[in-house]
């Protein structure tokens, strides 16, 4: 049923834009899940979307607005960058640096977030505000270790020095993009699932996002579970920044983030804040995205079409809710 | 001289139109979190008419438009069917980057600057967009003090209940206050692209929406108050060119940074207790 809605509101988009939506299915088709190229390509997008999507899963079941992923992946990124410019000074390339990059990326973001949630529960900063001011920073932050600290040695362009190839994640197949980051993902949400849904700290996470004054009758720190919930919401926008980084682009440029962490709040938001239902949030999105680079070799059009279909199931989900909501209840309407 | 006053307007003047109207908005208790998207749609859409018509105040009047379309989108969403606001304005800021970005790519290629385009007239620094603004920050400051109107709306954001009470509309009260405010967006927007250089580029209002979200904070929700911090926040942010100029040993990232870093700053500062509308970002619904 959602999957038709999903491919309804795809029509939709191309009789809007006015493109030929036949030809542009298929070259979207092609794109997505042609070959084992097109696939490779899905999966590669999907990764970063599914970690943004359970960032955000996870701060909004606490409450907690965090608008910010674009600048926890940013940050996260650059912390992997910086501790890997620096491990390769002293020691040789080796998986367990890998572990060592992906560790700082969770901790940057993570951090990043936390001032965030910290500024809220202490200041009465609204997470809103703050966290999107703090992309703005960040993304400077980006450029100016680019062409600072982080540059690569030769100085030619803004970007860091390419990872060595023992320092980026295993590829089943050299020719796709497909690497192990999409396992690390699905453990992630695996993970986020058992966290929220069968801990006592994700219980009280939740109560805290749904029913704050049950969570204050019942003593539950509140604030303290708010700060927890940015700093695991931006240390898996970190950790999607690192897999991206060793999986993916090998280095940081300004084009590091194609919006990944913005991304992951429709993500999220389809998938009713849902960690497992967030795997077919990203992998349908991820499709898209892969399918329109294809659909941008053919016509003038990008992956901004695909925000479009994005927003539109975000509006179309809020909309069956609120008239579902709204109704009154079948014991209401007969009395 | 001059020069200076166009710089300071640069970054201040679409922050100040945009937040004269997030101001009239919050204080009907909507925090209207899509006037980013409202303002980078005035800026393309506004762009797109004059680049159609060859005429400059018919893409004010597209600016316009299409920021009151995304305006009453949301304020149906979230006013109406009482959704989440700040998921609301979350959605249309996407489609609005999705939107734009697709016709841009389709109507303009990848070339942004249209030197063809004739811009807005402009008397050292003054321009209509300006003129059109402030006078707009004028009706509103009066409006809302002063009218009956002005007082239900403020009512609307404070006691929503006293409001249906007295036998007025929340609803309704609450969709015109958004509308009106969306429409300063879609003016602060046209100001980026019909005022100084007729270019367009993917996401180009960089958070100026945001900015202006921060001032009327910043401004505790009054007009005025609201005005002096937007153009406070212009000023750093025209600080970038003078230092540049100077050839700092800052990096000018920094400086580039130092608008959002401001509000972020000041909002710290600030901390709890604003007088925020006591009904701010709750939905309504009503009892029936």
């Amino acid at each position: 049923m959602q999957a038709v809605a999903l491919f309804g509101l795809l029509l939709l988009t191309l009789v809007v834009f006015r493109l030929p939506v036949l030809p542009s299915l298929q070259l979207l088709y092609e794109g997505a899940l042609g070959d084992k190229f097109a696939v490779g390509r899905t999966l590669e997008k999907a990764t970063p979307l599914l970690f943004t999507g359970l960032g955000m899963v996870v701060a909004w079941r606490a409450g907690a607005y965090n608008i910010g992923g674009e600048g926890q992946f940013v940050i996260g990124g650059l912390s992997g960058a910086w501790v890997a410019k620096i491990a390769l000074g002293h020691v040789q390339p080796s998986g367990f640096l890998i572990a060592i990059i992906l560790l700082f990326s969770c901790i940057g973001g993570g951090l990043w977030a936390g001032i965030a949630g910290w500024l809220q529960v202490k200041r009465g900063v609204e997470a809103v505000i703050s966290t999107i001011l703090l992309n703005f920073v960040a993304l400077q932050a980006l450029d100016w270790a680019i062409r600072g600290p982080l540059q690569q040695k030769a100085r030619e362009l803004p970007q860091t020095e390419n990872l060595p190839d023992a320092m980026m994640l295993w590829r089943p197949d050299r020719q796709t993009d497909l690497h192990a980051g999409v396992i690390l993902a699905l453990l992630a949400a695996v993970g986020i699932f058992i966290y929220l849904f069968r801990t006592v700290g994700g219980y009280r996470l939740r109560l805290v996002g749904s029913s704050p004054g049950v969570a204050r009758a019942s003593r539950i720190p509140s604030d303290a579970v708010t700060v927890k919930a940015f700093l695991l919401s931006g240390a898996l926008c970190g950790l999607a920044a690192g897999v991206e980084y060793t999986g993916a682009a090998g280095l940081i440029g300004n084009g590091f983030s194609q919006n990944w962490g913005f991304l992951g709040i429709p993500v999220a938001l389809i998938s009713g804040l849902h960690p497992l239902g967030a795997i077919l949030g990203a992998l349908y999105f991820g499709a898209l995205l892969a399918g329109s680079e294809n659909l941008g070799r053919f016509t003038e059009s990008g992956p901004t079409i695909v925000y479009v279909v994005q927003s539109a199931a975000v509006l179309g989900f809020i909309a069956i809710g609120a008239i579902k909501r709204n109704a009154p209840a079948p014991m209401e309407a007969e009395a | 001289m001059a020069v200076d006053a166009v710089l300071l307007l640069q970054f201040g003047a679409p922050v100040a139109i945009a937040a004269a109207g997030e101001t009239l908005t919050q204080k009907s208790g909507v925090i209207n979190i899509g006037i980013e998207g409202q303002m980078l749609a005035g800026a393309f859409f506004g762009l797109l008419v004059d680049s159609i018509t060859r005429n400059p105040w018919l893409g004010v009047l597209g600016a316009v438009g299409a920021a009151l379309l995304l305006a009453l989108t949301f304020a149906i969403f979230s006013v109406y069917l009482a959704a989440d606001q700040v998921v609301v304005g979350t959605a249309m800021n996407l489609l609005s980057l999705g939107v734009t970005g697709t016709l841009f790519r389709a109507e303009f290629g990848q070339t942004g600057t249209l030197s063809t385009v004739p811009l807005l007239p402009n008397w050292h620094g003054l321009d209509p967009i300006v003129v059109a603004g402030m006078l707009g920050l004028c009706v509103i400051a009066f409006a809302l003090k002063r009218t009956k109107w002005g007082l239900a709306v403020r009512a609307a954001g404070e006691y929503p209940d006293a409001v249906e009470a007295a036998g007025l509309s929340v609803h309704r009260l609450r969709m015109q206050a958004v509308t009106l405010g969306g429409m300063f967006a879609g003016l602060g927007g046209a100001y980026l692209t019909l005022v100084f250089t007729p270019a367009f580029a993917e996401n180009m209002t960089q958070g100026k929406g945001f900015v202006a979200i921060a001032m009327v904070t910043f401004g505790r929700w009054n007009s005025w108050r609201v005005l002096v911090a937007s153009l406070a926040v212009g000023a750093i942010g025209a600080l970038q060119y003078w230092f540049q100029a100077a050839n700092s040993a800052v990096p000018y990232q920094l400086f580039l940074a130092l608008p959002y870093l401001t509000s972020l700053l000041i909002l710290v500062i600030m901390g709890k207790g604003t007088r925020a509308p006591a009904a701010l970002a709750r939905e309504f619904r009503r009892s029936s």
